[in-house]
């Protein structure tokens, strides 16, 4: 059985050696064999999960060793695989939601000339992340952290010739690198600590080194969480990398890479119970990424940016339910997964009715789509509804359960993570109405492009609807299914261990305050958005809106500070560079130079001068040796 | 006769070929005050092979003639072709050598 | 008596250099042919070097010794330990690409002399280079080090001066100025360095009364030869000066820039992967084992250097617009990541500074190999002047990439497990070293991706519309070069099983014993 793990990262790696090695005679077949290894790897993933369910639940976890990576004196490294309920969790996630956009991409991309490197990109994104989520030790986690880097910035950028979409997937990989140094340090003090990073050693002998360097282990984990969840303050290339191809909006800057963050933390669970100020940190960061997420989400007239936002905002939701420790790691978990269904079926939605409108992404030029775009519509909107908490689907289940888990932390702490989660849920209520309304309804506020094309909104292909269909379905009784009869904790329990906390309040309250904050964020937006007209060109709105359009002026701090300033820095090192250091060494050669310059003179060619020269000479030794002796 | 004598004889022969090869230009008055030099240094060998009893100083000089023989062999050929390219012996002219 | 095959590894290229001087001027394929022929036999031979290394086995195998300057105990003698394997695997790979990347670099532009043969004489010294440096990597005497070390600046002063890159932005009498500029400049540089060895290698004879790098390790480790503390410090500072010139280390880097800007693609491949090597190599061998407590007292300004390398070339390579200087700061750069390694004592450092020097080679040559093809294709070296090439040549484009990744030490790509090595093995002595050089991971990643960006993608340049994908003989040259990168990123082991034993060596040789994980001292 355990044999078969491999096989889930080879099936997708193969997909992307053979499609982006094989060239131009796979360019009809090769978006097949894509979705297929795709779709094979989601059932080895299946077939696996059917294993595990027939195991007891203390057995569940599988090892599979294929080498030795990197065997130095003192340092193991081994290419290991470690299988057991959170992998497996993420497994299904990371192939289903992809086997899904593969199909959806099959449509999306149809008219794309390059559509076959898309899926040989798309495959590598896939077993990259499988490795991130499969790998029993640190450092191949780290392999597969930075290969879905690697893919996530091939598929940013994938429409290259724009200078745009050039430089997010640039910026992407820039910010996440500074998350890298954390993940790095990470390891290497866990190296220095422990003598080791795999898994099992570093998590079971947490007990035997101090607080101050597990803290500091918790932190520079919570760095690379940052980096690849888009958490404050690494969060700003999350926005642009919408410059990417939709597909690759829903499935890895939605449903799963940036998800990673969160698998880390979790993951890392042993060394966080043990490091309660790193904790506290995971957690603020969690809030505040939420509050931030939300509010940007809530000016962005492009509606992919609108739901970047809101990723945003709601990985802050499962970084704080993570930070809260084994009070909150399941339900961080399980609102990753409803989440997977929800954010991927609504960014799929967002495509296709950018499909239908001539890839226009301004939510003001919009409209009444509804009518246009039924199967879009619904699915979509019971996409909505999951996210802001409707009761009874997903997002109702698993968000509630952080809220309850926010206050259940206890104390001063618990009522300020609870207000704060409850402000985020009222946040997003209110943002995602607003593009449902923006989108949706209201009255169509299409012009004609620039060369006089009308865009002719239509439903998407079957290709596309489809996993919109599926992800729909999840995105109503995914939630359900877990929460109810408390499926999904006793499932994860055995990996990430479970405390009731101490809550203040009873579930029944929290959860009749989740509902209220839900219909007050909602009806504000429908009197703002849903009773009036919708202006085509975006007023100029007050202080706030005009900052958060801005992403709250993160990426002018950025330019200013770091871009400015590195380039300053560097000009001025070319300069110390050239001047100063070759300077010392020209200068030195140029003395010497001059020196001989001078001496030259002496050498007039004149053959008697020389003879004086020699004569001379020879009678200042004479002298000199003959004074010698007198003395 | 006190051999001494040959020594200052000698000095007076070599500073008058110093001076010589200094003092004038033509080529070929420079080369045989050359040579006067070296036949100075001749006699003082001779001399003080003579004074110290040995035969060292006279097979040295043999040794300065034969070389003084080659050197005025090259050395006339290096004027006369001087000479002919620029039909002068005078040694400023040839200040060429210099970069 | 055996088969000489260290020396064989070294005359094979002798003679085909002289074979291929030999080529009459008219037949220069013949030359092409012939040179690239001898290169694959070095080759061949390099890898029953490789194979017949027994890793487990003597420090020092297949030795030779031979009697050659009495008078001073001059001795032949070569022996070869793992690290000398890997250097030598990897130069004997390199020079092939190199030879085949360089196929019509330096063919005459005017026919009018019929007697002129810059090809002949542009594969002669490589191959002349090429023994220089593989012997260099056998010498266990430390004069004939010392004269290899000096002598290959003489075919190397050659390559640079004589056979510049044709596309250069100025008249062509501007671009032999700065040629010949940046030729002089490599010369004095290196032989000051070489100067300063000299009397250090004459110190040490008088010292030690041996020229046997064997020799007097033994009798320093059994302590029969006592040095004074003084006299150990000046000998390590002679050597180790000579050294930093040739790697180079800050700030006496400023001759690698100029050198690799302005000589062709190829030869800057050979300044930077194979030659600069042989001073990491030198501190590796001679400096710790000759003289470890000066090793080790030199220790903090070397790390203090390493790290401004590092940083420094960084970030003089985001500065860059010429490609070419862009590649040799980087260069730079990694070469403080190797100086790091091996003066961190520990065996993640040294194992990891010595897979580097292997993987920074094959990095850099995949690199600056590509670039130089793109270089040609358009004749400009300024990243300004493209723009768009992943559009019209999306092969060259793609292999840019996965070059520029490999520099930036991408996880599956092999830089990334030596500089993660050197990075670990930094860390567990030198927290805070370990820490700034971390930083380097960032800027690599920005100058890496900004060249990327702008020569790349985007809008496509006019000038590069017409731009041809790689042809059959480039991609022979690049695809090999990024499957070993791949290969050694996932299963590193055969290198790390012959560099191991001779990484303890060095860590006994110096003393020294790696930190004990805290959890276990704490038992």
């Amino acid at each position: 059985m355990e044999n078969l793990i491999a096989l889930l990262i080879a099936a997708p790696l193969l997909g992307a050696v053979v499609l982006l090695c094989g060239g131009r005679r796979l360019d009809r077949t090769g978006h097949w064999l894509g979705t297929a290894l795709a779709g094979a790897s989601f059932l080895i993933g299946v077939v696996l999960f059917a294993g595990m369910l027939g195991e007891s639940a203390d057995e569940r976890t599988l090892h599979q060793r294929l080498f030795s990576w990197i065997p130095v004196e003192g340092f193991q490294a081994d290419i290991a695989f470690q299988l057991d309920q959170l992998s497996m969790t993420f497994v299904l996630l990371i192939t289903g939601v992809g086997t899904l956009i593969h199909i959806y991409s099959i449509g999306y991309m149809e008219h794309d000339e390059r559509r076959r490197r898309f899926f040989g990109y798309l495959n590598l994104f896939l077993s990259a992340m499988l490795l991130l989520v499969l790998a029993d030790n640190y450092l191949l986690l780290y392999f597969g952290w930075e290969g879905v880097g690697l893919a996530s910035y091939l598929l940013i950028g994938f429409w290259q010739h724009k200078p745009s979409a050039a430089t997010a997937a640039k910026k992407a990989f820039l910010v996440n690198r500074v998350g890298d140094i954390g993940l790095s340090i990470a390891i290497m003090l866990m190296f220095t600590t422990f003598g080791t990073f795999a898994f099992g050693p570093v998590l079971g002998s947490v007990g035997e080194t101090g607080e101050g360097t597990l803290t500091a282990i918790g932190l520079m984990l919570l760095l690379a969480a940052c980096g690849k969840s888009a958490q404050v303050p690494l969060q700003s290339w999350l926005g642009d990398a919408m410059e990417g191809p939709t597909p690759v909006s829903a499935l890895i800057h939605a449903a799963t890479m940036v998800t990673a963050g969160v698998y880390l933390i979790v993951r890392s669970g042993a060394i966080f119970n043990a490091a309660p100020d790193a904790q506290l940190v995971v957690v603020v960061v969690g809030a505040v990424t939420l509050l931030f997420g939300a509010v940007v989400g809530c000016a962005k007239d492009d509606i992919k940016k609108a739901l970047a936002g809101s990723t945003m905002s709601q990985i802050g939701y499962m970084i704080l339910a993570a930070g809260l420790g084994p009070i909150g790691y399941v339900f961080a978990i399980m609102h990753l997964v409803t989440h997977g269904f929800f954010k991927a079926g609504l960014f799929l939605g967002a495509g296709s009715v950018m499909h239908g409108m001539n890839d226009e992404v301004d939510m003001r030029k919009y409209g009444g789509l509804r009518k246009h775009m039924p199967i879009t519509f619904v699915t979509f909107g019971l996409g909505y509804l999951a996210i802001i908490g409707f009761p009874g689907l997903s997002g109702f289940f698993s968000k509630d359960k952080i809220i309850e888990s926010a206050f259940a932390k206890g104390g001063a702490e618990g009522w300020i993570l609870g207000a704060v989660t409850l402000l985020g849920a009222a946040i997003t209520a209110f943002y995602m109405t607003r593009v449902m309304l923006m989108t949706f309804f209201g009255e169509k506020r299409w012009q004609p492009d620039a060369e006089g094309h009308e865009p002719h909104p239509h439903e998407s292909p079957r290709s596309m609807t489809i996993p919109m269909i599926v992800l729909a379905f999840g995105s109503v009784f995914a939630g359900g299914f877990f929460g109810i009869g408390d499926r999904f904790l006793n499932w994860l329990e055995p990996v990430t261990g479970y405390d009731h906390g101490h809550a203040p309040i009873s579930a029944a309250t929290v959860t009749t305050a989740t509902v209220v904050v839900l219909l007050i964020g909602v009806g504000v937006a429908w009197l703002m958005y849903g009773r009036r007209p919708v202006p085509v060109l975006a007023p100029r709105g007050s202080l706030l809106t005009r900052a958060a359009r801005r992403d709250l002026y993160q990426d002018d701090i950025n330019h200013a500070v770091l871009v400015r300033g590195g380039e300053h820095l560097t000009r001025s090192l070319v300069y110390v560079d050239h001047t100063l250091v070759d300077g010392v060494v020209n200068g030195t050669a140029a003395s010497v130079g001059g020196l001989s310059g001078r001496l030259r003179k002496m050498q007039n060619g004149y053959a008697r001068s020389y003879a004086v020269s020699m004569f001379g000479g020879t009678a200042v030794l004479i002298a000199a040796t003959l004074l010698m002796r007198a003395v | 006769m006190n051999p001494v004598n040959y020594l200052y004889l000698a000095a007076l022969l070599f500073t008058i070929g110093a001076a010589g090869v200094l003092i004038r230009r033509n080529a070929i008055v420079v080369f045989m005050c050359i040579e006067l030099m070296l036949n100075a240094c001749n006699l003082t060998l001779v001399a003080f092979s003579r004074m110290h009893g040995n035969l060292d100083g006279q097979i040295i000089a043999f040794f300065v003639m034969v070389v003084a023989a080659a050197e005025v062999v090259v050395g006339l050929a290096i004027i006369v072709s001087l000479f002919r390219s620029r039909h002068s012996a005078s040694v400023d002219d040839a200040s060429l050598m210099k970069l | 008596m055996s088969f000489p095959l260290l020396t064989a590894t070294a005359v094979v290229p002798a003679v085909g250099a002289i074979v291929v001087a030999a080529v009459p001027a008219g037949r220069r394929s013949a030359a092409k042919v012939l040179a690239l022929a001898f290169s694959l036999i070095t080759l061949a031979l390099a890898a029953v070097v490789f194979l017949r290394f027994e890793p487990g086995g003597d420090r020092y195998q297949l030795t030779e010794s031979h009697a050659w300057i009495a008078e001073f105990g001059v001795r032949y003698e070569l022996g070869v330990d793992g690290i000398g394997v890997a250097l030598i695997a990897l130069t004997a790979l390199l020079i092939p690409f190199i030879v085949l990347a360089g196929w019509n670099d330096a063919d005459p532009q005017e026919t009018g002399n019929s007697r002129w043969r810059p090809t002949q004489g542009f594969f002669a010294l490589i191959l002349m280079v090429e023994a220089m440096v593989i012997l260099s990597f056998e010498a266990t005497d430390v004069f004939l080090f010392y004269i290899l070390f000096e002598a290959m600046l003489i075919p190397m002063y050659f390559l640079i001066g004589g056979f510049g890159d044709r596309a250069h932005a100025g008249s062509d009498q501007k671009a032999a100025a700065q040629r010949s500029y940046a030729a002089v400049k490599f010369l004095l540089y290196n032989l000051v360095g070489g100067l300063v060895m000299l009397a250090a290698v004459i110190g040490l004879y008088v010292v030690a009364g041996s020229f046997s790098l064997t020799e007097i390790a033994e009798a320093r480790a059994s302590g029969q030869l006592e040095m004074a503390t003084n006299t150990e410090r000046l000998l390590f500072l002679g050597f180790f000066f000579a050294f930093a010139i040739k790697a180079p280390l800050w700030p006496l880097h400023t001759w690698l820039p100029n050198a690799m800007g302005e000589a062709t693609t190829p030869v800057a491949v050979l300044i930077t992967a194979v030659v600069d090597k042989v001073g990491t190599f030198a501190m590796l061998r001679f400096c710790l084992q000759l003289f470890p407590e000066a090793s080790k007292w030199a220790t903090p300004v070397i790390l203090v250097l390493a790290l401004i390398s590092i940083v420094y070339g960084a970030l003089l390579a985001v500065g860059q617009r010429d490609i070419k200087r862009l590649i040799a700061y980087a260069s730079i750069s990694h070469f403080g990541f190797i100086v790091l390694g091996i003066f961190a004592m520990t065996s993640q450092g040294q194992s990891g500074a010595t897979l580097y020097m292997v993987n920074h080679g094959l990095s850099t040559a995949a690199l600056m190999l590509v670039a130089g093809f793109l270089i040609t294709r358009r004749g400009s070296r300024l990243i300004a002047d493209y723009g768009g090439v992943q559009k019209v040549a999306p092969v060259l484009a793609g292999t840019f990439l996965i070059g520029g990744l490999a520099t930036l030490s991408l996880p599956g790509l092999a830089p990334f497990v030596s500089e993660f090595l050197v990075l670990v093995g930094t860390f567990a002595r030198y927290p805070v070293a370990g820490i700034i050089a971390t930083s380097g991971i960032v800027l690599a990643a920005l100058y890496t991706l900004v060249l990327y960006q702008r020569t790349m993608t985007g809008p496509v340049k006019a000038e590069v519309k017409t731009m041809p994908d790689l042809k059959p003989r480039e991609l022979a040259v690049v695809l090999p070069l990024i499957a070993l990168l791949i290969f050694l990123g996932v299963f590193p082991k055969p290198l790390t099983e012959i560099v191991n034993p001779a990484v303890e060596h060095t860590m006994s040789d110096v003393q020294q014993k790696d930190p004990r994980p805290e959890v276990e001292a704490a038992k």
